[in-house]
């Protein structure tokens, strides 16, 4: 019965995650959007109290049940192991085997360390819900945005209206190759191993492990009843049953409820530690006598990472561990700028060379005959010295501390405007690029869906007065200049009137417009970038701000 | 009272070009290709008969003209689409048949140009007709110089259309699209002042062109100035815009056109036959709102919509031929239906047909014909799709004014959905810079860039949700 309320439980939670990710109407999200701020990062970086709490007391009271139900790389693993386990023979294929402690707290330390230091991309790497997400949005998506094109083309023959066709494209080509790396991870130890990533690599399920150590609920084995047959063991996806000893390591237990159903003599138990008969208090005290044993063993991770444990709750309470947080950040944002400087001269040079080139190749086409469409350059991304993140942000310092690079942004921002970083220090991290589209001013997906409050949620009308940068123009791609046409496609099209256009030669009225950038009006929203003529540079590009503002 | 008097005119005037196209009738029921000599009337396996096409003659020199134009503006592509959509070359082969089937049927009047299909129509035409006897068809091609008005220039794209249409004399030749862009000075640069049209006067005492004539579109006084000009230039056609839309309401669709009444009764008068282009405008005829397809099928259930317009077209007694570019054998199939034998309106159907045109101009489309002569645009916009996404919009009553429209969500859905569908991304108005450079172009003179701009900004409040 508990086990068939996990599995019913699991599959939901799992299958509308995904769809969190797949989705890109924003209907899913208007009902299931609360499933991705309750994931433990998210929270933990959105500094959620509510959620820590919740989900802290749902541990200490029923074991780490998060990891069984809410947690969808976890669910994804069962579903993998239970892929496996159909092959014959294979159903009770697992064996117990003793926590690898040293790694579980080696890889909670690196963790916490990375968190603290502000490397969102090995706090990105590690974290389940990040990993998960990662996954659905570079290798699901694309197959769900395919079935939907095809959608599209029939509904297209049919003349209706119900689908409409998207843009499939590689977002990052690292972010693609960690993602398909971290499933074939995930697949292969789920596959050969059940639960081995959540008990040896992942970060939270060893916090958890650490809370669900006291859990009131627990699985217990009655060893009156235990006739040691060890199936419960073998059943165990995280081997965490040591059946001969009567011993269930509960830092490790996911509370599935296999092993119950899977004890014919009904030995297993999932019972409150507390306030029971004398017989579970006998049980009680045996499994605590029990786990006195290994206590040599466990005893000197478990003093501290209790520590770390408690960093959420600090957080939340006191901002100065917050502040002293920034100050390793702040350094490793330098050193990556001086890094980025060494190499600005190589790029400059190679972006000039491109650029001349680009220009030759759109001379505009001299017309003589009737029909044909002109071919289109795609655009190149300039090189921006400071990164656009998205309104709602407030910052890039926020942005990249409280990013856990889950890609649900990414996947829903419809104007192709996000993609995951390929900077090192910040790699899958999302940023904004302008040659797809540009941060259109109706849409506010980004923050809507963002669970981490990385990207925090605006209305249409604060997100058109939040300045995120300010557009520079190049004189050398303007159309006006390099064709001698009139253009001012960049003043037409920008919502908050920060471009004008003015004569060329200040001396002569007539002469062909160029535009003049108000900065102090500019959003940075990048209409003028995407809708510019010149290609593949573009002659009006926006330059990223350390901070936002509202204008 | 005002309805009643109008139709009255219409019925006075209508009976009297009747009797005149009864007449015309009578004297050729049918006229094969001239070597086709199939003789008896029969129908062809596929339902489309032979042997039965209505044909006319012109008065100059006898020619038996089909009523039927083949028109090779909108040849297929290897892609199935027409040739100037896109950059897909033309399917030779596709065109060799429907050129065959056409002049099986008793089509043998060929219309080229060295600008049509991004330049390639005159050598896929000439490849096509040079499979058939010379004699079994009338090639026309025009000059084409909107690009370079340089007698030079000129000069070999003349030269050139004989290479192409590998002929050694063209049996029409036209001056393209007069009337466009600046009127009367285009006029002079193209033609008069490089000294071209006294050439091409020589070329058909020559016989190296057998009929001389102008295509018009536009300004109304280069039109009057050429017909002013009859005695001393002997046009033998003007080929001009005729359909049940533009004969009364030409003016109406766009300020600068010119109501085909008009024009086809001043070609009337001076006895020069006229050959109809746009019988269709560009398709707008075929693709008519709902209420008016309904109208029409109601009449005739067993007819195209289409037909319709072409037998508004052949009608007119002094009318040589009505061209349509046709893309697909199945045009070109329902084209000869209609006219194999033509089956003049009435006069109720014709006043029928004037009630239809001005229904449909409760619509407030744009004039574009999808002829493509703006394109292409050097910065890539696909400028007919941009427009006639817009009208086709607007003819299914998919323009909401307000976000209080009753069908607004559905409306904007279907606009911005099929938007994308018609026009990719980066070809859409928004990317229009205004250059202008299309609007010398455009024989409707549209003022392409401000409707494209007023298009821009309706999607945008489209998109915002601000309407």
């Amino acid at each position: 019965m508990l086990r068939k309320i996990r599995l019913t439980l699991g599959i939901l939670s799992l299958t509308l995650v995904t769809l969190l990710f797949l989705d890109f109407t924003g209907t899913v999200h208007a009902w299931f959007g609360w499933l991705a701020r309750i994931q433990f990062m998210p929270a933990v970086l959105a500094l959620n109290a509510g959620v820590i709490l919740f989900l802290v007391v749902l541990t200490l009271l029923l074991g780490r049940v998060y990891c069984s139900v809410v947690c969808p790389l976890g669910v994804f693993q069962d579903v993998v192991s239970w892929l496996s386990s159909r092959r014959r023979g294979r159903k009770n294929r697992f064996r117990y085997s003793p926590a690898k402690t040293w790694l579980r707290v080696g890889v909670l330390v690196l963790f916490v360390a990375a968190l603290l230091a502000g490397v969102g991309s090995v706090v990105a790497l590690l974290a389940p819900y990040s990993a998960y997400g990662r996954i659905a949005s570079n290798l699901l998506a694309p197959l769900w945005g395919w079935g939907n094109n095809v959608l599209a083309y029939l509904a297209e023959r049919m003349d209706r209206y119900a689908f409409y066709s998207v843009d499939v494209w590689v977002k990052s080509l690292p972010t693609l190759l960690v993602a398909v790396v971290t499933l074939v991870v995930v697949v292969v130890l789920a596959w050969r191993h059940g639960r081995t990533y959540c008990n040896t690599i992942c970060p939270v399920g060893t916090v958890l492990g650490l809370l669900s150590r006291y859990s009131l609920w627990r699985p217990t084995i009655d060893a009156s009843k235990c006739t040691g047959c060890t199936l419960c063991a073998r059943r165990c996806k995280a081997s965490c049953i040591d059946a001969k000893a009567h011993r269930i390591d509960y830092s490790r237990c996911v509370a599935c409820m296999d092993c119950i159903d899977n004890c014919r003599e009904g030995a297993i138990r999932y019972v409150c530690r507390l306030g029971q008969g004398g017989k579970a208090v006998a049980a009680n005290g045996k499994t605590k006598a029990v786990t006195e044993n290994p206590a040599t063993a466990t005893e000197n991770p478990v003093s501290r990472p209790v520590e770390t444990v408690s960093r959420p709750e600090n957080a939340v309470g006191a901002t100065g561990k917050m502040a002293t947080a920034h100050v390793p950040a702040g350094r490793a944002g330098r050193r990556s700028v001086e890094g980025a400087q060494i190499d600005t001269a190589r790029r400059s040079f190679l972006l000039a060379t491109a650029a001349a080139a680009g220009a030759a190749a759109l001379h505009a086409q001299e017309k003589k005959v009737d029909g044909g469409l002109a071919v289109i350059e795609d655009k190149k991304p300039p090189r921006r010295h400071t990164p656009l993140t998205p309104p709602g942000s407030v910052g890039a310092r926020h942005f990249f501390q409280h990013c856990t690079a889950c890609q649900l942004c990414v996947s829903v921002c419809p104007n192709g405007v996000l993609r995951p970083s390929t900077d090192l220090a910040r790699l899958m991290q999302p940023v904004m690029s302008y040659e797809r589209g540009y941060c259109r001013p109706e849409c506010t997906k980004c923050g809507d869906v963002c669970p981490t409050g990385a990207i925090l949620s605006l209305t249409v009308a604060d997100k058109s007065a939040v300045q995120v940068g300010h557009a520079v123009w190049i004189k050398k791609n303007c159309v006006p200049l390099t064709d001698g046409v009139e253009c001012g496609n960049c003043a037409r099209h920008c919502p908050t009137g920060a471009i004008q256009m003015v004569p060329s030669d200040a001396g002569n009225p007539d002469s062909l417009k160029i535009p003049v950038v108000n900065e102090e009006r500019c959003i940075g929203c990048g209409a003028c970038e995407n809708l510019c003529p010149a290609r593949p540079f573009s002659a009006i590009y926006v330059e990223g701000h350390e901070s936002h503002r509202t204008i | 009272m005002d309805k009643k008097n109008e139709r009255h005119i219409s019925r006075r005037s209508f009976l009297k070009i009747a009797g005149a196209a009864g007449a015309t009738l009578a004297g050729l029921s049918a006229c094969t290709g001239k070597d086709a000599g199939s003789g008896a009337a029969a129908t062809g396996e596929d339902g489309v008969p032979v042997g039965k096409m209505t044909c006319r003659i012109n008065p100059k020199n006898g020619d038996k003209v089909s009523l039927l134009g083949f028109g090779m503006m909108r040849l297929p592509s290897v892609g199935g689409k027409s040739a100037r959509e896109g950059n897909e070359e033309i399917d030779q082969e596709m065109v060799n048949s429907m050129v065959d089937y056409a002049i099986a049927h008793g089509v043998n009047y060929f219309d080229t140009s060295p600008a049509y299909c991004r330049g390639k129509s005159e050598a896929a035409t000439g490849e096509a007709l040079s499979r058939h006897p010379r004699s079994s068809y009338y090639v026309a091609t025009k000059l084409s110089n909107f690009g370079d008005y340089s007698r030079e220039a000129s000069m070999e794209m003349y030269r050139q259309s004989f290479k192409d249409l590998r002929v050694d004399y063209i049996d029409y030749y036209l001056l393209h699209s007069v009337g466009g862009g600046s009127g009367m000075q285009l006029l002079n640069e193209r033609y008069i002042d490089n000294g071209m049209l006294d050439f091409l006067l020589k070329e058909r005492e020559a016989g190296r062109i057998r009929n001389l004539g102008f295509s018009y579109h536009g300004d109304v006084k280069v039109f009057d100035y050429l017909l002013s000009q009859h005695d001393r230039y002997k046009w033998d056609f003007v080929q001009i815009q005729l359909n049940y839309l533009d004969w009364r309401f030409a003016k109406e669709i766009n300020p600068s056109n010119t109501n085909a009444e008009y024009l086809y009764g001043e070609l009337d008068k001076r006895n020069i036959p006229a050959i109809i282009m746009e019988p269709l405008l560009g398709g707008r005829l075929s693709n008519v709102p709902d209420n008016v397809v309904a109208q029409l099928k109601q009449r005739d259930p067993e007819h195209s919509v289409a037909s319709w317009a072409f037998r508004f077209a052949g009608t007119f007694p002094k009318v040589l031929t009505v061209l349509s570019g046709m893309t697909r054998m199945e045009h070109l199939k329902d084209n000869l239906l209609t006219y194999s034998p033509l089956k003049p309106l009435t006069d109720e159907e014709f006043a029928f047909l004037q009630r239809t045109a001005t229904l449909m101009m409760q619509f407030d489309t744009i004039p574009c014909n999808d002829c493509k002569y703006c394109m292409p645009c050097p910065y890539g916009i696909d400028i007919p799709a941009i427009l006639l996404h817009y009208n086709k919009c607007l003819n299914e009553g998919r323009i909401p004014a307000s976000s209080q429209d009753p069908n607004y969500r559905e409306a904007r859905r279907a606009y911005l959905v099929g938007y994308d569908r018609s026009v990719p991304k980066l070809r859409q108005a928004d990317h229009c810079i205004g250059c202008r450079q299309c609007v010398s172009h455009c024989p409707q003179s549209i003022d392409i860039p401000k409707e494209l701009h007023r298009i821009d900004a309706y999607v945008e409040k489209l998109k915002q949700n601000t309407l």
